[in-house]
């Protein structure tokens, strides 16, 4: 039998590795893909504390994560298509107009 | 046995997403990350959450995945391989394919041979999240078809090249 305290330790190392790969990294979709990894640290986080109190409304929550995850994939890959036709390129750098 | 399971599962996400961090490569890191979700799937099964875990393969190794690996397609288009490595490439996805054969011929013999075997009661309770999706969350579900016909129509107006500058 596992302690819930495992899993969320898991939890944990999976957010910081990619708020980690967030900042670490300089593309567009590389970025993307960190984001998704703390979406998913959040999806496991939920079922953990779901298994310890017993309850199944944690599944009903993490299928609403994935879809928004979904939604979001799609409109992020949409963006970054958008960058780079401009651009002509994905890094960070190369979009910072806005910067002060 | 479970624990067994538990820290070989978490070694494989974790040390897969310190590889994506690591590797510069974007394809490698988008593959990097398709084994990350099926791990957390796996971790996901160890949680009582069967339904949980094959919506993650299904959705996020899946699904999601293709769309990161589309989109690098589009983004970085590169020469292909150098000849010697396609030599390589050839017998290693031989074995492979053959693999995949073989699981699945597996998987067709039970199903078909053996008959079907019933989903045992009370997995995962599927019947209870059924009843929560669909009677006391019935209003975020279907805002949640909302949310993916806005996601649909935001990307192909802002993917849609314009017709006239």
């Amino acid at each position: 039998m596992i302690p819930a305290s495992a899993f969320l330790v898991l939890a944990i190392i999976l957010f910081g590795l990619g708020i980690l790969a967030f900042f670490i990294k300089r593309d567009l979709l590389t970025q993307f893909m960190a984001v998704e990894i703390m979406l998913n640290a959040g999806n496991l986080a939920f079922l953990a504390l779901a298994k310890a109190s017993a309850r199944a409304e944690a599944q009903v929550i993490v299928f609403f994560v994935l879809t928004v995850a979904a939604a979001e994939a799609v409109v992020g890959m949409a963006i970054v298509l958008h960058v780079f036709r401009q651009k002509k390129s994905v890094r960070t750098e190369d979009a910072s107009e806005l910067k002060g | 046995m479970a624990w067994l399971l538990f820290i070989f599962l978490s070694i494989v996400c974790a040390g897969s997403v310190a590889a994506m961090i690591i590797s510069k490569n974007q394809a490698h890191n988008a593959l990097f990350l398709v084994l990350a979700f099926a791990a957390l799937g796996g971790v996901f099964g160890l949680l009582d959450a069967p339904f949980v875990a094959v919506v993650q393969i299904i959705i996020y190794a899946g699904a999601i995945m293709v769309l990161f690996i589309f989109a690098i397609m589009m983004i970085n288009l590169k020469e292909g391989l150098p000849a010697e490595r396609k030599k390589i490439i050839y017998p290693i996805a031989g074995v492979l394919g053959i693999v995949l054969l073989l699981e699945l011929v597996a998987v067709a013999r039970r199903a078909f041979l053996q008959g079907a075997e019933a989903v045992p009661a009370g997995a995962g309770n599927l019947a209870g999240i059924g009843h929560l999706l669909f009677k006391d969350y019935l209003y975020p579900f279907e805002i949640t078809s909302v949310l993916l016909i806005a996601a649909l129509v935001g990307a192909m107006v802002l993917s849609s090249k314009k017709e006239s500058p």
